[in-house]
C-alpha cells in the first residue's frame, strides 16, 4: 500500500482524536459561565464541578493536537511548514489561548479567592472560544483552497483566511463544541447542573444541524467528491440522534452520537482535501499527498512507531476514562483548598 | 531587525523560558515518587507529608512546563519553516515519537495521579507517578535525539533533486554519540536542580523550626525535613558527579565535531599546544580576536577538556581564526548574496555562558557540602548560615542549565545544522538559510511581544505560588485515602481536586 497515504489518514485519525476529546472540554470551558446558576457560592460550587469533570483528562486530550502536529512534521514536512508559517497569526492566537486556559485550569485551586477564580474562568472561556472557532476557520480553509505560489508557500495574507465559507466553518465546529460539552456535562455531573445541560444541549442540537448542516451542504456542492454526501448523511443523522437521545435522558449515547458527528466533520474535511494536503485556491499550485510526504524509510520507520504505540495510548486514555467514571455533583465538591490571597501577597519576594 | 534575528531572539526566548521548568519537573517528578513509595513501603506519614508538599510544589511547576512546551512544538513551522523543510525528514520523528511515547503518558498519568489518591489502589496509584517520572525522562531523551542530530547529523543523506536531507537510519539518529553525551548530561543536570531544590527547601525549613526551641517543632525538623535534606544532599552529590563526568565526555566530543564551539569557547584565537583554561578574559565587543585578553590562566586544562591531554603535541586546540581559514575553504566564503560567512559564534557570549554553566554548580556544591556537616551523624541545625545557603543555592542549577544551553545553541552558530566533520558535507544548514520566508518581520515582532508579556505575567505568578507554598510548609496532618483505608465509603469529596 501507498505509505503516505496510510499516513494521510493516520493524520485524519490523529486530528479526529484531537477534535472529539478536546472538542467536549473546549465545550465544557465555554459552558463555565452559561450554566451555572444560583447564589453566588452555589455558582461557584458549580463552576468547580464543570473544571473537575475534564480535570483528569484535558492534557491528555491536548496531546493529540502535539501528536497530530509532530506527526504532520515528520511524514509531510513541507504540509508542516508552510501550514505553519501560513497561518501564523490565528496558530499565535490558538497558542496564546492554549496557554491562558492551561495554566487557569491548574492555578485556579491553587489561591482561595473570588477575584482569582474570576480571572482565571475568564482565562478558561477566552481559551475556549478562541481555539473553537479558529480550528473551524482553519480547516475550512484547508477545505477551500488557499493561495500558494510554485514554491508551495502560502501567500495569501491574513484577510484572504476570514471569508465567509471558512467563518461558518468556524460557527460550525463552535456551535458542534458547545454542544459537545454540554453533552457531556449532562453525562458527567448530577443535580440541577446535569438538567440545566440537557436542556442547553436540545437547545443546541437545532441550532447545530442548522449551522452545521449549511456549511457542510455548501461544502459538499463546492469542494467535495460525491461519496461524502454519504459522510454529510451520517452527521445529520447522528446530530438528530443527539437531539432524540437527549430528550429521552440517554447520556451516553447522545454522546456518543455528537463524536460521531464531529468525526464526520473531520472525514468530510479530509475527503474533501483529498489528493492535496494543501489544496491551492481554485486548484492552482496545490500541494498533494505524494509532493509533501516524506521518504518511505521514514514513513516506515513511523508506521512501526505510530502501529505499536497508538493502541496502547488508546487503552489507557479509556481506562482513565473509566476509573473517573462516577457523576460529580457539587456534594463532591471539597472546601477550597488553596492559599489565601492575603497569604500570597504577604510574601515577601 | 531583521526577520531573522527576530526569530533567533524570539526562540532563545521562549526556549530558555521552556527549560527553567523542565530541569525541575525531569528531576523532581523521580524525587517525588521516590518519597511516595517509601511513604507505601514503610507506612511513615513524614513521607505522606513529604510527597503532598513537594507534589504541590512539582504541579505548579509542570503547568508551566507544559504550557511552554505547545509553543516550542509549533515554532519550527511557523518562524523556521525554511528549517523544517530541510530537516523534517529527519528531524520530525523523534518530535512524533516524543509525542507518542511521552507526552501522552506524562500527561495522562499525572491526571490520574492528581485526581487518583482515593479512586486507585496505593499500589496502582504509585505505579502513576513513577510512569510520568519515567515519561518526563523519556521526553528529554527524544528531544535530545532531534537536537544532538542539529549539532552532529548523522543517519541521513542528502537529496541533490530536492535539496533535503533523508533518514536513512533511525537507529543512528538514536544511537548517536552526541545524544548519549547530552542526554546523561542534561538529566544530570535536572537532578541536581531537583536535588537542589529538596534539600534548600526541607534545610531551611529545619532551621527554622530548631530556632524556635519548641520540642515539637525541632521533632518535626528532626521527623520530617531532616530526612529531605540527606535525600537531596545524596541526589546532588551523586548528580552533580554525573554532570562533571558527562560534561568532560561532551566536550572531547565537541572537539571533534565542533571545533569552532571549542575555540570560541576558550576565546582561543591561534590555535596551540598545553591550551590554557582562562578564568577571567575582556575583550571588545566587536567579536574580533585583536581585542581579546586572556587575564587568569589555569595551564593546560582546554587541551585536557578537549583532547585529554594537558600538553605535548595531541594537545593542540585549533582557534577560531584556523577554523574560520578551514569552513571558509571546505563551505565557501561568501553567501548567495556575496556577504562574507563568519564561522565564529559570538565569542563573548560563548565564552562566558560556558564559565558560567560550570562556576554556578558551585551554588549546589556548596550546599552538599554544609548539608553533610550541618546533618553529620543524625543531627539537626540551628545555624543561620546553613539556611541562607540553602535559599541561595536553589536557583544557581538553573541558571547553570539556561548557560549551558545558550552555550550549546550559540555556539553551533552560524549553523542550524552544524556540518558534521567525518558526514556528508552537504547536511548542513546556515541558520539565516531556515527562517521562515513568508513571515514578516512585524508577524514575528507581535508573536514575541506576546510571549514575552504572557511569559513575564506566568513567570511572577509561578515565582509566587512556589514561594508562597513552600513556605506553607507540610500538612501538618494527612490522611491515608486509599480506597484500601477508606473502606465503603465511596461517595467522600474528591480529595486533591481543581
Ligand atoms: C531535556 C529536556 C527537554 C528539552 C530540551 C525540551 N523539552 Fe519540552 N518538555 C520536557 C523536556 C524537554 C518535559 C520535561 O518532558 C516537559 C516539561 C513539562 C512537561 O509536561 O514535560 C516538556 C513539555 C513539552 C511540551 C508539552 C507536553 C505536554 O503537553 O504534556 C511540548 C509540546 C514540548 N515540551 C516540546 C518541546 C520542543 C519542541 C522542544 C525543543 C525546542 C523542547 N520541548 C525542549
Ligand atoms: C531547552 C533547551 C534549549 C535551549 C535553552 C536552547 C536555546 C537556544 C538559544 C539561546 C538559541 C539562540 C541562539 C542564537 O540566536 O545565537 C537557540 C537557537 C535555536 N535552537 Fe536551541 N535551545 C534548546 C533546545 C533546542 C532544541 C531541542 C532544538 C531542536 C530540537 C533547538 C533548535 C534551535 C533552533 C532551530 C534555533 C534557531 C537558530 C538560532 O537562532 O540559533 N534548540 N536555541
Ligand atoms: C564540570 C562541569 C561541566 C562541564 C565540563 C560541562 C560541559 C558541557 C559541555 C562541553 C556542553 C556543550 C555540549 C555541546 O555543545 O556539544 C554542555 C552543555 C550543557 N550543560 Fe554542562 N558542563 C558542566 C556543568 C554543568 C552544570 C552544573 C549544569 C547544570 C546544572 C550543566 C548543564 C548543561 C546543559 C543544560 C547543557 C546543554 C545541553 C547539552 O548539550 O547537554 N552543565 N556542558
Amino acid at each position: 500500500m501507498d505509505l503516505a497515504l496510510v499516513w494521510f489518514f493516520i493524520i485524519a485519525v490523529l486530528w479526529t482524536g484531537y477534535l472529539v476529546l478536546e472538542g467536549f472540554d473546549f465545550g465544557v470551558g465555554m459552558l463555565m459561565s452559561l450554566l451555572p446558576r444560583g447564589d453566588a457560592a452555589h455558582r461557584e460550587k458549580e463552576r468547580r464541578v464543570l473544571v473537575n469533570s475534564i480535570g483528569p483528562v484535558w492534557d491528555g486530550n491536548e496531546v493529540w493536537l502535539l501528536t497530530a502536529a509532530g506527526a504532520t512534521f515528520a511524514a509531510f514536512p513541507e504540509w508542516y511548514a508552510t501550514l505553519f508559517s501560513g497561518f501564523y497569526l490565528p496558530l499565535l492566537a490558538i497558542l496564546v489561548a492554549l496557554i491562558v486556559r492551561g495554566v487557569a485550569f491548574e492555578y485556579r485551586g491553587k489561591i482561595s479567592d473570588a477575584v482569582w477564580a474570576r480571572r482565571c474562568d475568564l482565562a478558561i472561556q477566552v481559551g475556549s472560544w478562541v481555539p473553537a472557532i479558529l480550528w473551524g476557520v482553519l480547516f475550512a480553509n484547508l477545505v477551500r483552497g488557499v493561495q500558494l505560489d510554485e514554491a508551495h508557500q502560502y501567500v495569501g495574507g491574513l484577510g484572504a483566511l476570514l471569508n465567509p465559507f471558512a467563518l461558518l466553518g468556524g460557527l460550525t465546529t463552535l456551535v458542534l463544541f458547545l454542544l459537545h460539552g454540554a453533552v457531556f456535562v449532562a453525562l458527567k455531573t448530577d443535580g440541577a447542573i446535569r438538567v440545566r445541560a440537557r436542556r442547553f444541549a436540545g437547545a443546541l442540537s437545532v441550532v447545530a444541524l442548522a449551522v452545521a448542516g449549511a456549511w457542510a451542504v455548501w461544502t459538499q456542492i463546492a469542494f467535495s467528491p460525491a461519496w461524502t454526501w454519504a459522510v454529510v448523511l451520517v452527521g445529520a443523522l447522528a446530530l438528530v440522534g443527539v437531539l432524540r437521545t437527549n430528550r429521552a435522558g440517554r447520556e451516553g449515547y447522545a454522546f456518543t452520537l455528537s463524536a460521531v458527528t464531529i468525526v464526520a466533520a473531520v472525514v468530510l474535511i479530509f475527503g474533501s482535501m483529498y489528493p492535496d494536503v494543501l489544496p491551492g485556491l481554485a486548484g492552482g499550485n496545490s500541494l498533494s499527498i505524494a509532493e509533501a510526504a516524506s521518504t518511505p524509510y521514514t514513513l516506515t520507520v513511523m508506521t512501526w512507531v505510530a502501529v505499536a504505540l497508538t493502541p496502547v495510548v488508546l487503552l489507557y486514555q479509556g481506562w482513565t476514562y473509566w476509573v473517573f467514571r462516577r457523576r460529580l455533583t457539587v456534594d463532591h465538591i471539597p472546601a477550597p483548598a488553596g492559599l489565601t490571597w492575603k497569604k500570597i501577597k504577604d510574601a515577601a519576594f | 531587525m531583521e526577520a531573522l534575528d527576530l526569530a533567533r531572539w524570539q526562540f532563545g526566548i521562549t526556549t530558555v523560558y521552556h527549560f527553567i521548568f523542565v530541569p525541575l519537573t525531569i528531576g523532581l517528578a523521580p524525587l517525588v515518587a521516590v518519597m511516595q513509595t517509601a511513604w507505601v513501603r514503610t507506612g511513615n506519614e513524614r513521607w505522606l507529608k513529604l510527597t503532598k508538599f513537594f507534589g504541590k510544589l512539582f504541579l505548579i511547576n509542570f503547568a508551566l512546563g507544559v504550557v511552554t512546551g505547545i509553543v516550542q512544538e509549533f515554532q519550527f513551522g511557523m518562524n523556521w519553516s525554511e528549517y523544517s523543510r530541510f530537516v523534517g525528514d529527519v528531524f520530525g520523528a523523534p518530535l512524533a515519537m516524543e509525542a507518542l511515547a511521552a507526552f501522552f503518558v506524562e500527561s495522562t498519568f499525572l491526571g490520574l495521579w492528581i485526581f487518583g489518591w482515593d479512586r486507585l489502589s496505593k499500589r496502582v496509584h504509585l505505579a502513576c507517578i513513577w510512569a510520568a517520572a519515567v515519561a518526563v525522562n523519556l521526553s528529554a531523551f527524544f528531544i535530545l535525539a532531534a537536537n544532538s542530530w542539529m549539532q552532529h547529523p548523522v543517519g541521513a543523506r542528502y537529496n541533490p533533486e530536492t535539496g533535503r536531507a533523508e533518514m536513512e537510519s533511525i537507529w543512528a539518529i538514536l544511537g548517536n554519540n552526541t545524544l548519549w553525551a547530552a542526554f546523561p548530561h542534561a538529566v544530570a543536570a535536572a537532578f541536581l536542580t531537583a536535588g537542589t531544590f529538596v534539600a534548600g527547601i526541607a534545610a531551611w525549613w529545619m532551621v527554622r523550626l530548631v530556632r524556635t526551641r519548641r520540642p515539637e517543632s525541632v521533632e518535626l525538623a528532626r521527623n520530617v525535613y531532616r530526612p529531605a535534606v540527606v535525600l537531596g544532599t545524596v541526589v546532588m552529590l551523586v548528580s552533580g558527579a554525573g554532570v562533571a563526568l558527562t560534561g568532560d565526555v561532551q566536550g572531547k566530543l565537541m572537539f571533534e565535531q565542533q571545533p569552532g564551539k571549542m575555540a570560541s569557547a576558550e576565546a582561543l584565537c591561534a590555535g596551540e599546544e598545553a591550551a590554557p583554561f582562562s578564568i577571567l578574559t575582556i575583550g571588545d565587543l566587536s567579536n574580533s580576536c585583536e581585542g581579546v585578553r586572556h587575564i587568569l590562566e589555569v595551564p593546560g586544562l582546554s587541551s585536557y577538556l578537549g583532547t585529554g591531554k594537558f600538553s605535548g603535541e595531541d594537545s593542540y586546540l585549533p582557534g577560531v581564526n584556523d577554523v574560520q581559514q578551514e569552513y571558509a575553504e571546505r563551505f565557501g566564503e561568501t553567501d548567495a548574496a556575496g556577504n562574507p560567512i563568519s564561522y565564529t559564534p559570538n565569542l563573548a557570549v560563548t565564552y562566558w555562558s560556558f564559565r558560567l554553566m560550570i562556576g554556578f554548580a558551585a551554588g549546589s556544591a556548596l550546599l552538599a557540602l554544609a548539608a553533610l556537616w550541618f546533618t553529620r551523624r543524625g543531627r539537626v541545625s540551628d545555624n543561620p548560615w546553613f539556611a541562607r545557603i540553602a535559599i541561595a543555592a536553589i536557583p544557581t542549577p538553573f541558571l547553570a542549565s539556561s548557560f549551558g544551553w545558550i552555550f550549546t545553541e550559540v555556539g553551533r552558530q552560524p549553523w542550524v545544522v552544524a556540518p558534521n566533520p567525518t558526514g556528508i558535507d552537504q547536511i548542513r544548514l546556515l541558520t539565516m538559510q531556515g527562517v521562515s520566508t513568508v513571515v514578516s518581520p512585524g508577524m514575528i515582532l507581535t508573536s514575541m511581544i506576546v510571549f514575552t508579556l504572557l511569559y513575564g505575567a506566568l513567570a511572577v505568578v509561578w515565582y509566587r505560588l512556589i514561594h508562597r507554598y513552600a513556605i506553607e510548609g507540610v500538612p501538618s496532618t494527612v490522611r491515608d485515602e486509599s480506597p484500601e483505608a477508606a473502606g465503603d465509603e465511596t461517595d467522600r469529596p474528591l480529595s486533591f481536586a481543581y
